[in-house]
């Protein structure tokens, strides 16, 4: 394999990375003076259309193509909202960026934002993340010294504010129209679309919702060119005419049972035994995979003999899985229960649901409450069928709800069960050898809760 | 009943300054709330109706998005180091639910309660994206990464 040079991460190792001294020492800000020194936002948005970017955050929308869904000579203000609520399980990116490099994602903003003629953006911010919290204020307010951010940037005329906006630690923020309700002050239920964002958003203004990994490939785009992005990655699949293609470098996190654990750049369309042999060092103790996550939870499950898929965007569906989703891949060895791994699924989705839609509330707490039973060996043969049956009727796919976060605590349950279906049988009848058969209703178990 | 005000001076005036960075005054619930939280370490209803009066909002309107996140304590303050061992996947296969059973047994707590002293509140989180350094814990501003049981221990330790 070409050994492949990390851009994103480019600086991440360097002394003190996170400051603007050491930024600007490697030509951080350049781009952002070549765009408010001559390019119009219009050119900026056809160069990030022209490059095929793809949102980072899970979904993997055209990024330019979202920017243009915006009314045009609209009076403003139109507002551009961060999403730094990273919380799918498994994924840590956004935070190695903000902790390491947090001038490279708000010069990527700030680009952003001058593309989408956005005059403030709140940089929304998961709770759990104090150091990069502290590191992207420290930068907001260094940039505000430079002359970066405020009234008149450098000369150009054009003005952005950013504020930081600290989360509560609800994983539904993630959402882009719950982090736009919890960012007006109100439940982070998400809005049923149309309107998207991009017509009403937040405050009932347009609005641009984008990762940090997208703000900071936005950076690069400028620097380096949209045929530089369009270089790496995986082209349109020539039989799939809806398919934009999977371009450019991507910030894979590898976790679980892994020998180095870590967040490792490299081109879209790496498979994960790649990913696993060349950079995490194989799986630990010597032992073999028995699963992995390839996108955190919400994307479901890819069984070992399955690990030559390859992680673009188009890559997971392929293999039964909801599809790239964060990128985070998380290695699962064969010491472990799967029964163990779907509960843990259903805890985390029945926690996280925020309660908006009958279907994922009382689904996902059904599912917990039948894989707590399971797990405590009281489990049925019937169980697995009410589990997929729950699986295969929550989410936008089916219909039944306003947000995916229904369709990601579904994927597991699908992919786990009947992938491993003869495992999840045989734990049942070996935990529960005289009730197996069971079909009368039976109780709950208690539930312990998190904060 | 009287209900003796529980906004400082400072924190009204720290509330206000959010003011001007949003276009309407409801946007400033959570900064607010935190505000308060960081102060008390929980917010109690009190504090609830007065970061209302200054948000022009119904009290309902503040307690119903402070009740969404389930991150606000209400009754009483949490310990003045709120620990979360991180249960979510990445954590989990490395071991999270026996360190949290362990920090339990050490610490003299039940989950998601406070010890005597009032040192120590310790929960269960869901992923704290801290996930190569699995299993972690963040307690107050600092995550401990690929805690052992030792290093649990001296953590528990150093809180007496």
């Amino acid at each position: 394999m070409a050994e492949f040079e990390p851009v994103l991460l480019a600086n991440i190792h360097q002394e003190d990375s996170h400051t603007l001294r050491a930024y600007e020492s490697t030509g951080g800000y350049a781009g952002l003076k070549k765009v408010l020194g001559g390019m119009s936002a219009d050119g900026v948005k056809e160069l990030v259309k022209a490059s095929g970017l793809r949102g980072r955050g899970g979904a993997g929308f055209p990024t330019g193509l979202k920017w243009t869904f915006l009314p045009k000579d609209h009076p403003g203000p139109i507002y551009f909202c961060l999403n730094a609520d990273e919380s799918e399980p498994g994924t840590f990116n956004n935070r190695i960026l903000m902790e390491e490099d947090p001038h490279q994602v708000i010069e990527g903003l700030i680009i952003s934002c001058f593309a989408t003629a956005a005059s403030t953006a709140y940089f929304y911010m998961r709770y759990e993340y104090p150091l990069a919290w502290k590191r992207v204020q420290a930068a907001v307010d260094e940039c505000y010294a430079a002359g970066y951010l405020g009234k008149d940037i450098l000369g150009s005329g054009y003005s952005l504010d950013i504020f930081l906006h600290r989360g509560a630690a609800a994983y539904i923020c993630g959402e882009e129209t719950g982090l736009i309700e919890s960012l007006e002050g109100r439940r982070a239920w998400p809005r049923i679309k149309p309107p998207f964002p991009a017509v009403e958003g937040a405050f009932r203004k347009p609005t641009v919702v984008n990762n940090v990994e997208t703000a900071a490939c936005v950076k690069q785009i400028v620097d380096r060119g949209a045929g530089w992005f369009r270089s790496i990655g995986v082209p349109p699949d020539p039989n799939n005419p809806r398919d934009p293609g999977s371009f450019g470098p991507k910030l894979y996190c590898l976790s679980g049972h892994i020998e180095k654990p870590g967040c490792y750049e490299a081109p879209l369309g790496i498979t994960v035994n790649e990913l696993i042999d060349n950079y995490g060092g194989g799986v630990w103790r010597g032992r073999k995979a028995k699963a992995a996550i390839p996108g955190g939870i919400s994307m479901g499950l890819l069984t070992a003999d399955e690990f030559d898929c390859p992680l673009d965007f188009a890559g997971p569906g392929k293999y039964g899985c909801l599809g790239l989703g964060t990128a985070a891949v998380v290695v699962i060895d064969e010491t472990v229960p799967m029964v163990d791994f779907l509960h843990n699924s259903c805890q985390f989705f029945s926690h996280e649901s925020c309660g908006q839609c009958t279907p994922c509330r009382e689904g996902t707490s059904w599912a917990l409450k039948m894989m707590n039973r399971i797990k405590a060996g009281k489990g049925r043969l019937k169980d697995l069928d009410l589990l997929l049956e729950i699986a295969d009727n929550i989410g936008i796919i089916p219909g039944t709800t306003i947000c995916g976060l229904a369709d990601g605590a579904a994927w597991p349950m699908k992919n786990a069960i009947r992938k491993f279906r003869g495992e999840f049988e045989e734990y049942i009848k070996r935990t529960n050898p005289d009730g197996y058969m069971e079909t009368n209703p039976v109780p709950v178990l208690e539930i312990i809760g998190a904060h | 009943m009287t209900n003796e005000r529980i906004l400082t001076d400072e924190m009204v005036a720290e509330i206000t300054a959010y003011f001007p960075r949003y276009p309407s005054r409801q946007a400033v619930t959570l900064p607010a709330l935190h505000i308060v939280n960081e102060r008390l370490r929980h917010v109690p209803l009190q504090a609830v109706v007065e970061v209302a009066e200054l948000l022009d909002l119904s009290p309902a309107q503040v307690q119903d998005t402070l009740t969404f996140y389930g991150f606000f304590k209400q009754d009483e303050p949490h310990g003045r180091v709120r620990a979360w061992v991180c249960r979510s996947i990445s954590c989990h296969l490395r071991g999270a639910d026996e360190l949290f059973e362990h920090i339990c047994h050490k610490a003299g707590v039940e989950p998601g309660g406070t010890t005597a002293d009032g040192a120590l509140t310790l929960e269960f989180g869901e992923c704290l994206g801290a996930c190569e350094f699995a299993p972690c814990v963040l307690a107050n501003e600092t995550l401990h990464k690929c805690v052992t049981n030792e290093q649990a221990d001296a953590f528990v330790e150093s809180l007496k």
